[in-house]
């Protein structure tokens, strides 16, 4: 491996520039984090425009920042006030929140940062040596692999989260019918458009993602009740003790590892990892009673993985083009808006802009330890800002923001549907995530359908003759029928129980 | 609260303790929303008990906390049902475009292929109806959320025409003092306030050309 571009990438990220947007980045993770409400996609979204008159190696070390900084944050809220700012923090809830009651919540922010400082170091090491390697395999993908790999990622991270799988599966063909509006680039005809001039180059992906992640989230939280919470005024004692240290370096180490792997599937992250993680320290524990209690393990284990998992998550979107996640989708998004075409080749043909995020992931943990252990009271205060206030302002963000992309007003129009749709969908049960995610990749999919298809002459056999394509649609069939075969089974051998419909199983 | 939302997130993984059918309708739709402050699920089973899937389970209780009641099965026919509907309009139009062939794919296949897809899915949720509980119900905090949309389109409504400063200030105004119950002189101030930040940043610092009043 040649280690000259990685060296030039660091040089890329000590440009004062690089360096602001990349402690901008994080501070609004962690803020973002913090404050419940919107997450990191909603927030990326939410920040698109900002990043048009960037360079784009400086927006997407911002955008990163935004995602692995939510990680840290999130868990501020979880170990104080049961709350967790983010999905990724929910398990820490559970031992973070009884070592608070026992008044050390200090040791476990302390932990949570250590382990999450360790974690994604780690991940980042092991994504500078794996992701070449990745990247070198694909260049000789073509038409029928990255078909089969643009349906199986979506079909993933559509079934593997949380949710109705039917329903995710739904939301993901919405999003591939609203990715073919516009002209078509095989035979120019309008599809979809309904004679709306406005829709004649197809529907802008900054609408859609701030709408639906964005608008749609904000209307969403308006029908809850908040409950009045309390913030503690002051965090004592966050240095964790030798004890805490060595007791937590097992579940930080396995953490990292388990992270770092469950990120790179697609439809994998930050949450089934730290869940996971949680899971595995429990199981190895010689006394597992102490989980729920307060063990130190029970936060360094997951808030380690999560950190692992959201910066392995780079690695397909990196190095295949395929996002793994609805935040690495919006971050996809960012990145075609630049003008960067995301792929195999990004490795090679931009190595500043490749390496440059992935060094710049050293800076943000190293500002993100920083924050969340000498300056986590300050972060602690913000809790007392009311989400009521923050709402109008994010609208209003919103709407001004995406009016800015085009000048066009109609974009503004667009941003206001997609939130009602981004709403209805979260209220009737359907995630916006694997939406978004269908759309970027939906033209990437189509068109290589269609090309595969004249290359085999219309015989779809064609796919299963190519080695890696064929694979890759073999899984693809293994996870539609597995989920419908197993509780067949399971019912047979036991009768009497109700089978398990959610797809709570399938996270394990 | 918490009564019907444990019953429906449990199904997935205690199987049996909800009878077949029972759609978690229990509760009268006002009792709900005006409820006290909900008992957290989390300090209801020992926690020594938790593996992980009651741990996922639990993961969904506390995301849903706070959270109007589970929709019952007439919504979720009627939304199986627009799945379908969605479907069956790509169809026609996917139709209409040109199906093309296998070896000469036209403009309308790959629709044609998603809607196919979608419609086989809409019919799946109407099997799937009566044990679907991932829905919500609307309820009265609903009607928030139209008024919330409400000040949106007025804003994009108003804006080419008198530009944004006054529809953003009625917009935070109507946010802050309706939706977000915050006193009035606050409301006022800080509506007037952000509108004039707003400004500031936008027409000032970035000379968008967004229209504007002054």
């Amino acid at each position: 491996m040649d280690f000259a571009p990685v060296l030039h990438g660091f040089s890329v990220v000590v440009e004062p520039t690089n360096l602001l947007y990349c402690l901008i980045g994080v501070v609004i993770g962690m803020l973002v984090g913090v404050l419940p409400g919107l997450g990191p996609a909603a927030t990326i979204a939410i920040l698109l425009p900002i990043t048009f008159g960037i360079e784009p190696v400086t927006a997407i070390i911002m955008l990163a920042g935004i995602f692995y900084g939510a990680q840290y944050g999130g868990t501020i809220t979880s170990v104080l006030l049961r709350l967790p700012g983010e999905a990724s923090s929910v398990v820490t809830v559970f031992d973070g929140f009884a070592l608070a009651r026992q008044g050390k919540a200090g040791t476990a922010l302390g932990i949570a940062a250590i382990g999450s400082f360790i974690g994604g170091t780690v991940s980042i090491v092991a994504l500078t040596l794996v992701a070449p390697f990745v990247a070198g395999f694909a260049l000789d993908f073509g038409p029928p692999e990255y078909t089969a790999l643009a349906l199986l990622g979506i079909l993933l991270v559509a079934t593997v989260g949380g949710g109705s799988r039917t329903k995710a599966v739904v939301a993901a063909c919405i999003g591939l019918l609203l990715a073919t509006v516009g002209r078509d680039t095989f035979t120019g005809a309008e599809r979809f458009t309904f004679h709306n001039l406005n829709l004649g180059d197809g529907l802008d992906f900054v609408p859609i993602a701030m709408g639906l992640f964005g608008l749609g989230e904000i209307l969403y939280n308006l029908e809850e009740r908040h409950n009045a919470v309390k913030a503690p005024s002051t965090v004592a004692n966050v240095w964790p003790s030798r004890a805490d240290l060595r007791q937590s370096s097992g579940a930080i180490g396995r953490g990292s590892v388990l992270g770092f792997l469950l990120g790179i599937l697609p439809g994998g992250g930050a949450t089934i990892a730290s869940l996971v993680a949680y899971a595995v320290e429990k199981r190895r524990a010689k006394n597992p009673e102490r989980f729920g209690k307060g063990a130190v393990e029970g936060v360094a284990a997951p808030e380690t993985a999560n950190n692992a998992a959201a910066t392995s998550s780079f690695i397909p979107l990196l190095t295949l083009g395929i996002p793994a996640n609805a935040t690495m989708a919006v971050i996809y998004g960012a990145l075609l808006i630049q003008g960067v075409s995301v792929g195999p080749r990004l490795v090679t043909d931009e190595p500043d802009l490749f390496w440059g995020v992935v060094n710049s992931m050293y800076i943000g943990n190293i500002l993100l330890l920083i924050m969340s252990i000498p300056l986590v009271g300050l972060f602690v205060k913000i809790l007392r800002v009311r989400p009521a206030i923050l709402a109008p302002i994010t609208v209003l963000i919103t709407l001004i923001g995406v009016y800015t992309v085009n000048n066009s007003v109609f974009d503004i129009g667009l941003v206001i549907v997609f939130g009602a749709v981004g709403y209805l969908m979260k209220k009737l049960g359907f995630e916006p995530g694997p939406l978004v995610l269908a759309f970027v990749l939906g033209s990437l999919l189509e068109d290589s359908l269609r090309r595969s298809l004249l290359i085999f002459d219309g015989d779809p056999t064609g796919f299963l003759s190519r080695p890696i394509s064929g694979t890759l649609l073999l899984i693809f069939l293994l996870v539609i029928l597995l989920p419908i075969i197993t509780p067949t089974l399971a019912r047979r051998r036991a009768p009497r129980r109700e089978t398990t419909p959610s797809a709570t199983k399938e996270l394990v | 609260m918490t009564s019907a939302h444990s019953g429906a997130n449990s199904l997935g993984s205690s199987g049996g303790r909800m009878a077949a059918g029972a759609t978690p309708r229990a509760e009268s739709a006002t009792g709900s929303t005006t409820s006290v402050a909900p008992v957290s699920p989390i300090d209801e089973i020992p926690l020594e008990e938790l593996s992980l899937e009651e741990a996922v389970q639990r993961v969904e209780e506390l995301e849903h906390e706070g959270r109007p009641p589970v929709a019952g099965t007439l919504s979720n026919v009627l939304t199986a049902l627009a799945v379908v509907a969605l479907g069956i309009g790509t169809l026609i139009g996917s139709a209409e475009l040109g199906v093309g062939t296998a070896s000469k794919p036209g403009s309308g296949t790959w629709p044609l292929i998603v809607s196919v897809v979608t419609i086989l899915l809409g019919v799946g949720l109407l099997f799937l109806a009566r044990r679907t509980h991932d829905g919500e119900r609307f309820a009265r905090a609903s009607l928030l959320v139209l008024v919330g949309l409400a000040t949106m389109v007025v804003f994009v409504v108003l804006l080419p025409i008198i530009g944004f400063e006054i529809p953003a200030a009625l917009l935070c105004f109507v946010w802050l003092r309706f939706l977000g119950r915050e006193g009035w002189r606050l409301s006022a101030l800080l509506s007037v306030a952000l509108v004039a930040a707003f400004y500031l940043i936008f027409v000032g610092a970035l000379s968008v050309p967004i229209p504007h009043l002054f």
